[in-house]
């Protein structure tokens, strides 16, 4: 080796490979989780300069304190029909993933993602958001469409893939798409959302509309170029447009370390776009909805957009897929320092006089019912792996807005297969 | 007009038409585009529908896939092919598929512009043709213009589809047609009867191929600067060939491509792009399966190497009279 420089005398370098703390059999201890009290964190004034309030990005905004009360600048002072109704959306929300994670599990379809733990951050988003704004959702945002009084049995029937499906069959489970909704098409591919709810948002700006648009992805899909790609552009136009990283602390098995957290926060991803970040208490469904109404605020009086980090935990394994046993301790869920979002909301609304035990025992009882009604109507429609549910020609329908002669020619080809091979045409 | 005129041309025509329209891209607004295609745009139609973006394709892709989405017609500019493909995975998972995935509810009637091939010493990173690509995927339009009247119809044509379409420029002959000599300059589009182009609308139907030569002897299935090589080839060659522009990938028109082959019996393939897998190998395998009985000789493809795009030896790359003239004599031979 004949360099200019002398080898100074130092040990070889290492590679730094993050490791979760806790493996399956380690005791899950979170005390170095740093949870602020609730009310601390301030509350700027929504037309704040997104650089003069740096600190809301490495705290946690909490609004709901030990003692079940709301507290502090962030809280909504949301009325007692407010709270019941997101209390209640979020427990159809679980009533829902319990039965259709358990459908899947009796072979009624071929796949489910519960968002066990984490329903506040998008069923208290909707109701903080107008109606009529665009959501560009991850897979795990079913309280959107449950919160905006989406029919269960359409989502069930896209589940299912049956012959009410609105989307013919053509997606997997859980892909919704309800564009009267305000619910873009959720795609596998992770984040390439989020640059397009900027574009959608950019042409509400641009053609002088009222309406916004929001976002969701998980921690690690910010390492995806899209995100990237999308703060900058949001930052560059000040586009109307609020950025939710859904911080569960899991992606499938891969701890959120590997997209960067051991070096700082996700909501801090905004400070170097120069962009609003807050980090939230993700299991507080009032810190939810205020985070959301002042990034809302934020974003229709032009000051552009708000990246929320919510904080909180997948209780539940990434989907039907996964077994979360094999690589994560089996206390994390218990054992998680912010709680469940739905037991913190119940006892808020007990402690404020509104809410009791036995009219949410009556209540859960009441919305396991609506899931089943709404299950078998669904199932009226069939199954998944029943038969064929669509016709066979819709397999070439909306390729193309008008048929191309390649396309017609191989729906033949299909055609005259399933005749010549005398397999039931009509088993649908 | 040449070819950027009549591009700017088209996008004037349906600005002015279409409120919804709007023009992104890295340099496209206040400079006008690199190869001046929007230039006066911005000017005439402000900053809320022609502007410039930061630089990131996959970004572009993304916005343009919302907008569209939210019921704009986006025409976003890649500057050069060569840098689309960080913009793959929203092309070709996005904005192919959002029509088909969302049972129709939403959709992507985004225009891809973007310069492509070589032939101006533009090395590796500014002289690929990645339409091959492209075509492999369902849901997307493929459109490459040949001539400054094809590539204004045919831009307005795709503006106005409801569906994603990539619409590959040939840098190339942006100025003016050339017949593959790189000794001999180009010939203007002010002396060439395809330089003519009306100021108004008109629009020329994706997927159907233009006869740019008539003949009897052999077809020559070509499209873009490709296409002018060829003439030249056929004029001095003395062939009396059929030269079938395609204009338009996917879909393509294949009954165009069918009647020339069945009347000829022979076949030659160009495209500067690599050969192996490249869009000559569908085009051939469709006349194999459609003509084989007419064909008086094997279907020959001329095509660039399969090597990346070198700098300083594109000439001998790039498919020119030689090689393609040496081809004509083969097929003819048999």
């Amino acid at each position: 080796m004949t360099g200019d420089l002398p080898r100074p005398n130092l040990p070889p370098l290492s590679l730094h490979v993050p490791e979760p703390k806790f493996r399956p059999g380690d005791a899950a201890d979170f005390s170095d989780i740093v949870v602020p009290p609730a009310g601390e964190a301030r509350r700027p004034d929504t037309a704040a300069a997104a650089d003069s309030f740096h600190d809301l990005a490495y705290t946690l905004v909490r609004v709901l304190d030990d003692d079940n009360q709301a507290v502090g600048p962030w809280n909504p002072r949301l009325n007692p029909d407010q709270l019941r109704r997101m209390l209640r959306m979020m427990a159809l929300t679980r009533a829902f993933d319990e039965r259709m994670f358990r459908a899947q599990r009796q072979g009624k379809t071929s796949f489910y993602m519960k968002c066990t733990g984490e329903e506040a951050v998008s069923v208290a988003a909707a109701m903080a958001l107008a109606r009529d704004d665009m959501c560009f959702p991850s897979y795990r945002q079913q309280g959107i469409l449950i919160t905006r009084d989406w029919s269960m049995t359409e989502m069930m029937n896209q589940i299912y893939s049956n012959k009410g499906d609105r989307l013919q069959g053509k997606q997997l489970p859980i892909m919704y798409s309800v564009k009267d909704h305000g619910f873009f098409s959720i795609s596998g591919n992770l984040a390439t959302q989020y640059p397009q709810a900027v574009g959608w948002a950019m042409a509400s700006a641009a053609k002088g509309d009222t309406r916004i648009a929001a976002t969701w992805c998980g921690e690690g899909s910010t390492a995806e170029g899209d995100f990237h790609s999308a703060c900058t552009f949001a930052s560059v136009y000040r586009a109307p447009v609020i950025f939710n990283v859904v911080n569960n602390q899991w992606a499938i098995s891969s701890f959120s370390g590997f997209a960067g957290a051991e070096a700082t926060t996700f909501a801090a991803r905004a400070v170097g776009y120069g962009i609003a970040g807050l980090r939230i208490d993700g299991n507080d469904a009032l810190a939810v909805y205020a985070a959301t109404s002042w990034a809302a605020e934020r974003a229709r009086t032009n000051q552009g957009p708000t990246l929320i980090e919510h904080f909180t935990y997948r209780a539940e394994g990434h989907s039907t897929s996964d077994d979360p046993s094999q690589y994560r301790s089996a206390d994390e869920a218990s054992e998680w320092p912010l709680g469940d979002p739905i037991a913190r909301l119940k006892a808020h609304l007990i402690a404020i006089g509104e809410w009791d035990d036995a009219r949410h025992a009556a209540q859960d009882v009441e919305l396991a019912e609506m899931v089943r009604a709404a299950q078998k109507e669904a199932e009226k429609n069939g199954i998944l792996g029943h038969g064929l549910h669509q016709p066979l020609d819709t397999l070439f329908d909306g390729v193309f807005e008008e048929m191309p002669w390649h396309l017609r020619e191989q729906q033949a080809q299909m055609l005259a297969e399933e005749t010549a091979s005398g397999r039931p045409w009509d088993r649908k | 007009m040449n070819m950027i005129q009549a591009i700017n041309s088209a996008m004037e025509v349906m600005m002015e038409r279409d409120p919804d329209v709007i023009v992104m891209g890295e340099d496209v607004g206040y400079f006008g585009g690199v190869f001046r295609a929007t230039a006066g745009l911005q000017a005439k139609f402000g900053k809320q529908r022609v502007f410039d973006t930061p630089i990131t394709e996959c970004g572009i892709i993304g916005v343009a896939v919302g907008m569209g989405a939210y019921g704009l017609r986006p025409v976003p500019e890649i500057q050069f092919a060569d840098y689309i493909y960080p913009a793959l995975d929203q092309l070709v998972s996005e904005a192919a598929r959002l029509r088909y995935r969302s049972g129709g509810e939403f959709t992507s009637p985004i225009t891809v512009r973007s310069p492509f091939g070589g032939g101006i010493f533009g090395g590796q990173t500014h002289s690929q043709s990645p339409e091959g690509i492209f075509t492999h995927v369902s849901g997307l339009k493929t459109v490459i213009p040949s001539t400054p009247y094809d590539a204004k119809g045919l831009l307005i044509a795709a503006i106005e589809d409801n569906d994603p379409t990539i619409f590959f420029e040939p840098k190339r002959i942006y100025n003016g047609p050339f017949d593959g000599h790189w000794d001999r300059p180009s010939q203007n589009w002010s002396k060439h009867p395809a330089g003519e182009v009306p100021t108004g609308y008109y629009k020329i139907e994706l997927g159907k191929a233009a006869i740019a030569r008539p003949g009897n002897d052999l077809t020559i299935l070509a499209y873009g600067t490709m296409v002018h090589v060829c003439q030249a080839v056929v004029a001095d060659a003395g062939i009396d060939a059929e030269i079938v522009d395609l204009r338009t990938l996917l879909p393509l028109d294949i009954d165009t491509i069918e009647a020339s082959v069945k009347k000829t019996g022979r076949c030659l393939i160009v495209h500067e792009a690599t050969r192996t897998a490249g869009f000559g190998a569908e085009l051939s395998a469709l006349v194999q399966e459609r003509c084989f009985y007419h064909l008086e000789a094997p279907i020959e493809r001329v095509t660039g190497f399969d090597t990346p795009y070198p700098h300083s030896l594109e000439w001998a790359y790039f498919p020119g009279p030689v090689r393609i003239g040496q081809a004509l004599k083969k097929i003819m031979k048999d």
